[in-house]
């Protein structure tokens, strides 16, 4: 399998990237890490005329911590995030999710907002972004916009960045003081598709969930004070509402299983924890 | 901006097992191809073309990637390592190899260049691995003859004879 034939251009600013894009269109695709788009370029499910990689660009580059936020650059790698100095104070969720991305070898390469745009529903770094509702920041000639995550991604490889727009950077909030965060998958070996995953939180006597593997995107659900058989019904109750199908990885009834089953594990595990405490 | 046509031909320059190459490549041609017909080093071997099986892992500024997700214009001034820059220049097997030689982790060969890199990295960013994170570890690389356990003991023993350095 090889990848059809294109131009390939290697930009040096994020200027000249949203410059191609305003002229190619459609046409463009980024290439940032290429751990999504370059099997889908070699089995020929993508064509682009255009190759723009933005892995050399200056500004694109690094995480940043902001007055509550952090911000990852379009061309940071999630081998970049993952070895972070901050990443387990600022970021507990990302730090837990991160080792179920793919394998090391691909995560050396994949960056963050790649698997962002790719929005796959089974993917990690999305359903963190739901759970925590991150925002991506995209930008064209027109100028640039912030996108929640509940609206930036939109159903299975789709997401609401227009073709003339840069994602250039991922925006994860920073860790609440006493919240609890954890993050959980089933897979059939390490690295493989998640059959689901899932990002928990605690905070205020409250429980957030994103749910990715089973609909078209994750999903979110925000419950208070649950406790015991509550918690189960309340997980019941989501895994039918997000509608899974059967597919060659599992049942629709495995997948509802999963939901009530390793919710709980979560559940469990977030009140387990011990309070998050911010660094000084 | 520097612009390649899908038309046109390009020289690639970047440093192999620390010796300057050069070759010609038009901008989709692969590493993996690159590194096979371009530069007849084979020892890098193609299983599936999409980033699943893990046959063509190679070291790139020393990470381990898939260079079949590469482009070869992707690594033009870079750093890049294969199976080829294990051994020394006597042929002497370094010590992992001599570890998967030792512990018949091998079978037909197929795997093993990537097996053989993906532990280059991972054994210097952690240089006492146990059994449970060199399966981790190892789960972006198939093997289909050997049933992985001698491949997990050549890696365990490899890291052991590593650290007496």
């Amino acid at each position: 399998m090889k990848p059809p034939k294109f131009d390939y251009i290697r930009v040096e600013t994020s200027d000249e990237a949203v410059d191609l894009l305003a002229e190619y269109g459609d046409d463009a695709r980024i290439l940032a890490g290429g751990q999504s788009l370059m099997p889908m370029m070699n089995m020929r499910l993508v064509r682009p005329q255009v190759l723009v990689d933005i892995a050399h660009t200056s500004d694109l580059q690094g995480i940043s911590k902001k007055v509550k936020k952090i911000e990852i650059g379009a061309a940071t790698t999630q081998a970049d995030l993952g070895d972070w100095i901050n990443l387990s104070s600022d970021l507990p969720l990302l730090a837990s999710a991160i080792p179920s991305i793919g394998h090391f070898q691909t995560r050396n390469r994949g960056t963050v907002c790649g698997s962002l745009c790719h929005a796959d529903p089974s993917s990690e770094l999305p359903a963190c972004l739901m759970l925590l509702d991150g925002e991506v920041e995209l930008r064209s000639k027109k100028g640039a916009r912030s996108v929640k995550a509940d609206d930036f991604l939109i159903g299975v490889l789709t997401t609401a960045k227009r073709a003339d727009e840069l994602a250039v950077k991922a925006i994860y909030p920073i860790a609440q003081e006493g919240a609890k965060y954890a993050f959980t998958e089933f897979h059939h070996r390490h690295g493989d598709f998640a059959v689901v995953g899932i990002a928990g939180m605690a905070f205020n006597n409250r429980i957030r969930v994103a749910i990715g593997g089973v609909a078209d995107r994750p999903e979110v659900r925000e419950w208070e004070s649950l406790e015991g058989g509550d918690i189960d019904d309340a997980l019941n109750d989501f895994a039918w509402e997000l509608r899974g199908s059967d597919d060659i990885h599992a049942t629709a009834q495995h997948r509802r299983e999963l939901v009530r089953h390793l919710g709980r594990q979560l559940i469990d595990n977030l009140h387990s924890q011990k309070n998050h405490e911010l660094p000084q | 901006m520097k612009k390649f046509s899908k038309e046109e031909r390009y020289q690639i320059r970047f440093t192999l097992n620390g010796e300057a190459i050069e070759g010609i490549a038009e901008p989709r041609l692969l590493l993996t191809d690159f590194l096979r017909h371009e530069i007849g080093a084979t020892g890098t071997h193609v299983g599936c073309e999409h980033g699943i099986c893990g046959a063509c892992t190679i070291l790139v500024n020393g990470k381990a990637v898939r260079s079949c997700l590469m482009l070869a214009m992707q690594v033009e001034g870079s750093e890049v390592e294969t199976i080829e820059g294990l051994a020394d220049q006597d042929g002497n097997f370094n010590a992992l190899q001599q570890a998967f030689h030792e512990n018949f982790a091998l079978q037909c060969g197929y795997c093993t260049p990537g097996f053989l890199m993906t532990l280059s990295e991972y054994l210097k960013g952690n240089p006492d691995p146990s059994m449970e994170e060199i399966k981790v570890a190892l789960s972006g690389n198939i093997c289909r003859c050997t049933g992985y356990h001698e491949i997990v003991n050549a890696a365990f023993d490899a890291a052991k004879e590593m650290r007496k350095n």
